[in-house]
């Protein structure tokens, strides 16, 4: 046990540490994730002043959720998958995949996330550091409270693991339809709006909103980035961070079983 | 044109060998662009209008440069794929051949799957020309195609630029997307609503407020300056400056070799 774990640290190490590599190229993407935040704010300024009192969140609320959208844009989008993993289930090598000391899901998993994380890593810091050096209210305010702040960062670590628990599921239901594409545009795109990345949750017409936040997408980057600003707080706050421990739970003990089922199936051809 | 109407035909042929996975692509399209126009209207059950413009106007607004984009990603496709081409060497056998550089990056590849989106574009446009208290005119009708057809100019002028950058580079430039995709995206709502500094980075930098919100503003009445009518044909001279610098690529490619 002790041992399969540490295989598990390690792809994720040697995986975490290429994404570092891309240096340049991170360096042009924080660059667009600036411009794309101030056009985010100033379109819901815009919306602020038409009407104030229609508006769900409090402004320097929305300007931090969508600062700590743009610095972890990597590691939360629903959309970031590993293409080689398609590549690999369309053209057979997947086989390779069975022969490592590794599961399948772990390797993956692993994978997956070492991506996301490296990336935002990243891109995160110089986001985070000029955003919250802007004049209130256009900046990354301070957290509402310190203990906002501890939730928000546990909330936040729970928030990859489902999204990456998401993308699994999508491996493994393209292993049944064999072209990805479908799926993929699918998940993507109902993915990106239940998981409040169009627009935030709280601006979704009532009796939806509650279905949102209650789907697995809305236990992705809807909570962490609304406890730090405080939009979630007190029981709300229990409430969220605990039905996103259980949908992780759930995903992952789901996409565990559907895998071997479905590994059962694989025939290897010899050659 | 005979010629690239010849290349068309063969790309529809080919690329309708495949038709579960064609038209799988084209529904993907459309399903992006359906989340951005759900959230246009979530936005507007809460909000009557954003500086002045009621939710039909921005769904005019949405479609006419939705569509604008789709038209240039479907036949612009080989500009916005270029720095693949570069990087398998497609583009030297492209050099050979005794045709107009450009018309064969253009005519080599065009991507009809990415119609998509323009499908839903038209369903939308048709909601919005029905929903808006418009009072339609000739001039107001012919404005509107200009800005839907100079729109695709623009939108294929950024990717020229897209594609002669990759000459230096060789891949492409994550940055550029805040004007390609970024341009889609923020172009569902009418320009003028982001401020003046927005409005006249797009203005004069990159023109899409000429096809997109000075017009909009003369279709709806809402005090356009009197030269509003003829801005999607001034913000073709963009093509100039794309032409000028994908000449200065050209002069500085040297293959990749393989």
């Amino acid at each position: 046990m002790k041992s399969y774990i540490k295989k598990c640290v390690s792809v994720f190490r040697i995986k975490f540490l290429y994404g570092l590599q891309y240096r340049i190229a991170a360096l042009a993407g924080v660059a667009c994730q600036f411009a794309w935040g101030f056009m985010e704010i100033l379109l819901y300024k815009a919306f602020y002043e038409a009407d104030a009192a229609a508006f769900p969140m409090e402004f320097s609320q929305i300007t931090s959720y969508i600062w700590l959208q743009q610095a972890f844009f990597r590691a939360l989008a629903v959309w970031f998958f590993d293409q080689d993993v398609f590549d690999m289930i369309s053209s057979g090598s997947l086989a390779y995949e069975l022969t490592r000391p590794i599961g399948l899901y772990d390797f993956w998993f692993m994978k997956n996330m070492a991506m996301r994380t490296s990336q935002a890593l990243l891109r995160s810091i110089p986001v985070l550091i000029v955003a919250s050096l802007l004049p209130y209210p256009w900046g990354l305010s301070l957290p509402a409270s310190p203990l906002a702040f501890i939730m928000a960062v546990l909330s936040m670590a729970l928030a990859i693991l489902v999204t990456t628990a998401i993308v699994m599921m999508v491996y493994i239901i393209s292993i049944h339809t064999i072209s990805p594409y479908g799926i993929k545009a699918l998940i993507a795109a109902l993915g990106e709006l239940f998981t409040g990345a169009v627009i935030p949750l709280p601006f979704f017409p009532g009796g939806l909103q509650r279905i949102a936040e209650l789907l697995p997408f809305g236990s992705g980057q809807n909570v962490p980035l609304r406890i730090y600003s405080g939009n979630i707080a007190g029981s709300a706050l229990v409430q969220a961070v605990g039905l996103q421990l259980f949908w992780l739970v759930f995903l992952v003990i789901a996409g565990k079983l559907c895998l071997k089922k479905s590994m059962r199936r694989v025939c290897v051809q010899g050659g | 044109m005979k010629l690239y109407i010849r290349y068309l035909s063969v790309l529809l042929k080919s690329q309708m060998q495949h038709k579960a996975s064609f038209f799988m692509s084209l529904i993907g399209q459309g399903l992006t662009s359906l989340t951005t126009l759900i959230g246009i209207v979530f936005m507007f059950s809460r909000f009557d209008q954003v500086k002045g413009f009621t939710f039909s106007e921005v769904l005019l607004c949405f479609s006419s440069v939705l569509m604008a984009f789709s038209l240039a990603e479907c036949f612009a496709r080989g500009f916005d794929t270029f720095s693949k081409m570069l990087a398998n060497g497609e583009f030297d056998r492209i050099m050979v051949r005794p045709r107009a550089l450009m018309f064969q990056v253009l005519a080599q590849k065009a991507d009809f799957a990415r119609l998509g989106r323009a499908i839903e574009a038209a369903i939308v446009f048709g909601y919005a020309i029905a929903k808006c208290s418009v009072s339609w005119t000739l001039s107001k009708a012919l404005v509107l195609a200009e800005m839907v057809l100079c729109g695709a100019a623009v939108f294929s002028g950024v990717f020229v630029i897209y594609a002669a950058l990759s000459f230096f580079t060789t891949e492409g430039l994550e940055f550029l997307n805040i004007f390609t995709d970024g341009s889609r995206e923020f172009g569902r709502y009418p320009l003028g609503v982001y401020g003046d500094t927005v409005l006249r980075i797009f203005t004069f930098v990159v023109p899409l407020a000429l096809v997109q919100y000075y017009p909009l503003c003369y279709i709806l009445d809402k005090g356009a300056p009197d030269i509003a009518p003829f801005m999607p044909m001034i913000s073709l001279w963009f093509l100039l400056p794309c032409y000028a610098l994908w000449r200065v690529g050209l002069k500085h490619y040297r293959s990749t070799g393989s």
